[in-house]
């Protein structure tokens, strides 16, 4: 298995990120809530201030790193929750196939009928702001293409020699999926989940921009756009910056997600780029 | 033909009810009511009697299934309750919203395809080429950048900057106003769009029976416009109908942001008013966009592809 | 020999093809079809039989390509036309039928318009009078009801039905040269043999030469004058189809004759093992280097016969 260009890229962006929401307790120039400086607000970027200073004189730089661990935080934990129901929904429906297969199909239909922005809106409205709102909301309602992925799969697997043989050899339903079906569709549900994270921080960026996310003053690359675009005139800093952190880390996950599905796809490399 | 169109409608039914299901048990939950908001508030429902009065004028003092039943009831007779906001039916509230948020759908999309679908297209025709390389490197930024930062910046540069379109703001006959909410809604599809077409391509350049309009003797042109871009509409129609149909509620923030008044931001308003019904509403509606479109995509494909049966 | 042979339709010399310009996989293939001859190319997959074809009418796909010899079709080495010469040729002069019916026609098509479209682009004719001529190409294929067959799609076609309507596309110029690559193999049994008959009529009635090229053995045997053997991208051997059969000379061509199933060896299984030709074969009878063993045309009677 060749290591691939977008792989490394992407690889190194989504490190970049990791390594900024882990170390930003050491490396913030700033406390990102504290440090207000309403004297020095809207600075342009400077060597005190690298990113410059918002409009209640915060230093961006610390914020942006800061806001690193909400988004992180959110991408990776909403996308473990929308795996884990997506691959246990529809490996049991193509597994077990009958009226729970039947029921699983609709309520995916449904979940793609409603677009999953709408949705996570709907339910933060119902549970407030704040992160674990964030994390339930977002870890509900984006499941729908893994479990089609899963429950294809599976059919597919389910009559293949080594499924059938283990069944033979009367394993229980619950064995044969965990040991035999599960490793095989692994790859494809990862491939989704890391394409999901880029998905889950723009989703967390648009929410907290709507003011129903995290609320300020904790920093969140959507909450810090909500007060900058008030100042894009006086303070364009103040709103390329956090954008631009959004705009890496969804590239990295995405690209680590391509890279994956061509390398696990060889097939699929020269179609799909 | 007529009958299909029909048996689809019927198929959308299911969908819709569990959507409205969902939703109401859903705002069923809400710790904070209305009413005890507006009393937050300080408004006027101080006394017991008014907010007695307010929740039997909503019909909040019967049990959920009941309140079920009614709402689903007026449903079937197009009647989506009051606001409690304004006090108005809800479709009179919705009804100014819709044109404007299908215009910037149909706008979004339209920026979407004309770009997207030519760059896959010959991206495709040179696979590995520079172009090829270029395109699909903007298509995966395309499909990374958030796009209300997007639309900042579009709204910075050619508003505020260059000055050459409005910044915010709807005008009934204004194409200014459109395009830079458009362009920032639309970055995303378009990325898709250039993707899947490349790879749609890719794929029935392939085919057998490209081969055999070779060995034919056809020329390119005339192989591409007779054989390949029917086949490849067929291989892209799915995306175009899914990227059409959630487009409306995609359109949340870059309608907020743009100050457009559609249903997606009458839906961020009527959440942080807590007004439910128009929220009930809105989202039926922006489901019932995408249920309709993704049956549009349906009746075309059995339009353009013979090995679909009608009947 | 008897007398003098005429000039042949095809002309291969020499031809090699690599995958890129450094992996030979062909080697110096030569071989000459005559007006009216069909010529059988024989040998397991991956012998190369079916590049040849392809690269006789131009169709190799990106990693392979020509990198030598000619191809002298009517006397002209087609790999020095520019490309819109010999688009021009292929499908008016030399035509190709190839083995899989099921994908090899458009799905999203009439079968009418798709044959039609070699009247529009090689006759310069009109939609409605080449629509009427592919109704004729149909009914010389033995299409019932051409009429309405012109107007369905392949998929409402049975396989058999749909490798007619290759054929008809092939044949619809009237070329002067038919590659058939395979052209029953992924056919019903049942079917083949009318498929196989339908191409020798219309080729001998139109004095079209055809390269066949099969694996398989009675395909062969049943309808080519004239036989090349490949193996691992060599024609190992050519001779006249009886002689060959009477007579093998190369240890590779005595090990694929004895490698046929035959009624009387089957086993139980109904299956029946298929000698592998690896234990025929001596490895050093397979080497790069040993030149084509080739007999002289037969009688020129029989040629046309």
């Amino acid at each position: 298995m060749r290591l691939r260009f977008n792989f490394v890229l992407g690889l190194a962006l989504a490190l970049l990120v990791v390594v900024a929401a882990i170390s930003a307790g050491w490396i913030a120039p700033y406390d990102p809530v504290i440090d207000a400086d309403l004297m020095n607000s809207e600075m342009p970027p400077s060597w005190e201030h690298w990113l410059g200073t918002d409009g209640q004189g915060r230093d961006v730089l610390s914020r942006i790193l800061y806001g690193a661990r909400v988004s992180l935080t959110v991408g990776l934990v909403s996308q473990l929750i929308n795996s884990c129901i997506g691959t246990a929904l529809g490996v049991s429906a193509g597994y077990f196939g009958g009226w729970w297969d039947d029921l699983v199909n609709g309520l995916t239909n449904v979940m793609l009928a409603i677009p999953s922005l709408v949705f996570a809106l709907a339910i933060m409205a119902v549970l407030g702001p704040g992160l674990p709102s964030l994390l339930i909301a977002l870890g509900l309602t984006n499941w729908s293409w893994t479990c089609r992925i899963a429950r294809s799969s599976t059919l597919s697997l389910k009559n293949q020699g080594f499924v059938q043989a283990a069944r033979s050899a009367g394993f229980s339903d619950t064995n044969i999926m965990r040991t035999q079906i599960l490793p095989n569709i692994l790859g494809p549900v990862l491939v989704i989940a890391t394409l999901g994270i880029g998905g889950a921080v723009l989703a967390e960026a648009a929410l907290s921009f709507l003011g129903v996310g995290i609320r300020p003053p904790q920093p969140s690359w959507g909450n810090m756009l909500t007060d900058a675009r008030e100042l894009i005139r006086t303070a364009p800093w103040a709103s390329v910056f956090p954008g631009l952190a959004i705009f890496i880390t969804v590239l990295g996950f995405n690209l680590l997600g391509d890279g994956l599905r061509d390398m696990l796809d060889p097939h699929m490399r020269t179609r799909k780029a | 033909m007529l009958r299909f169109i029909f048996r689809r409608t019927l198929q959308m039914i299911p969908t819709l009810l569990a959507v409205v299901l969902i939703i109401f048990v859903i705002f069923s939950v809400v710790p904070g009511s209305f009413i005890s908001s507006l009393m937050a508030e300080g408004r006027n429902a101080t006394n017991a009697d008014v907010m007695a009065h307010l929740n039997e004028q909503f019909g909040l003092d019967k049990p959920l299934p009941v309140r079920l039943w009614d709402y689903l009831w007026g449903l079937a007779h197009f009647d989506l309750g009051i606001s409690y906001r304004t006090r108005e039916p809800v479709w009179n509230v919705i009804e100014p919203r819709l044109w404007p948020s299908i215009k910037l759908a149909l706008a979004a999309m339209g920026f979407a395809g004309v770009v997207g679908i030519p760059l896959g297209f010959l991206a495709a025709l040179k696979p590995g080429s520079v172009f090829d390389t270029g395109t699909m490197m903007l298509a995966v930024s395309g499909l990374s950048v958030p796009e209300f930062w997007l639309g900042l910046l579009l709204m910075y540069v050619f508003a505020l900057q260059l000055g050459l379109l409005p910044s915010f703001g709807y005008q009934a006959d204004s194409i200014r106003h459109i395009i830079l909410p458009a362009i920032a809604l639309g970055v995303s599809p378009m990325a898709l769009l250039a993707r899947t077409t490349r790879a749609g391509v890719l794929d029935v350049m392939n085919a057998d029976f490209v081969r055999t309009a070779r060995a034919k003797g056809l020329s390119e042109p005339r192989l591409v416009r007779a054989h390949v871009t029917r086949n490849v509409l067929v291989l892209i129609l799915t995306t175009l109908g899914l990227q059409i149909g959630s487009l409306m509620g995609q359109a949340i923030v870059i309608e907020k942001l743009f100050s457009w008044p559609g249903i997606g931001s009458l839906l961020v308003d009527s959440v942080s008013a807590r007004d439910i019904p128009v929220v009930q509403g809105a989202v039926i509606v922006i489901v019932l966009w995408f249920l309709v479109i993704n049956m549009l995509v349906d009746v075309a494909y059995a339009a353009i592809d013979p090995r679909i049966k009608v009947a | 020999m008897n007398g003098i042979l005429p000039d042949p339709v095809l002309s291969v010399r020499n031809l090699r093809i690599g995958v890129g310009r450094r992996n030979e996989i062909l080697h110096d293939v030569s071989f000459d079809i005559l007006p009216g001859e069909t010529y059988g190319l024989v040998g397991e997959s991956g012998s190369g039989k079916s590049i040849t074809g392809l690269s006789v009418m131009g169709l190799l796909k990106r990693p392979l390509e020509v990198i030598g010899g000619s191809v002298l079709f009517r006397g002209q080495d087609v790999l020095k036309l520019g490309s819109r010469a010999r688009r021009r040729l292929r499908g008016d002069r030399m035509a190709m039928v190839f083995q899989e019916p099921m994908t090899a026609l458009n799905p999203l098509a009439t079968i009418g318009r798709q044959i039609a479209e070699m009247f529009v682009v090689h006759r310069g004719m009109g939609w409605a009078d080449a629509r009427r001529k592919a109704v004729e190409a149909l009914e010389s294929v033995r299409v019932p009801s051409p009429e309405e067959r012109a107007r369905s799609y392949p998929h409402q076609l049975s396989g058999g039905m749909r490798q007619r309507v290759m054929i008809a596309i092939a044949l619809a110029c009237r070329p002067d040269l038919l590659i058939a690559d395979e052209p029953t193999t992924a056919l019903d049994v049942t079917v083949q043999a009318g498929v196989l008959e339908l191409i020798a009529e219309l080729c001998k009635a139109e004095g079209t030469a055809v390269l066949l090229v099969s694996h398989d053995l009675g395909v062969i045997a049943n309808m080519c004058r004239r036989v090349g053997v490949m193996d691992r991208g060599r024609l190992v051997e050519e001779q006249d189809t009886r002689a060959l059969f009477a007579n093998p000379m190369h240890p590779y061509t005595r090990g694929l004759l004895a490698a046929r199933p035959r009624l009387g060896s089957r086993t139980l299984s109904g299956r029946g093992r298929l000698t592998e030709l690896d234990q025929v074969v001596a490895s050093e009878d397979r080497a790069r280097d040993t030149p084509t063993m080739t007999t002289p045309r037969g009688f020129q009677a029989e040629a046309t016969a």
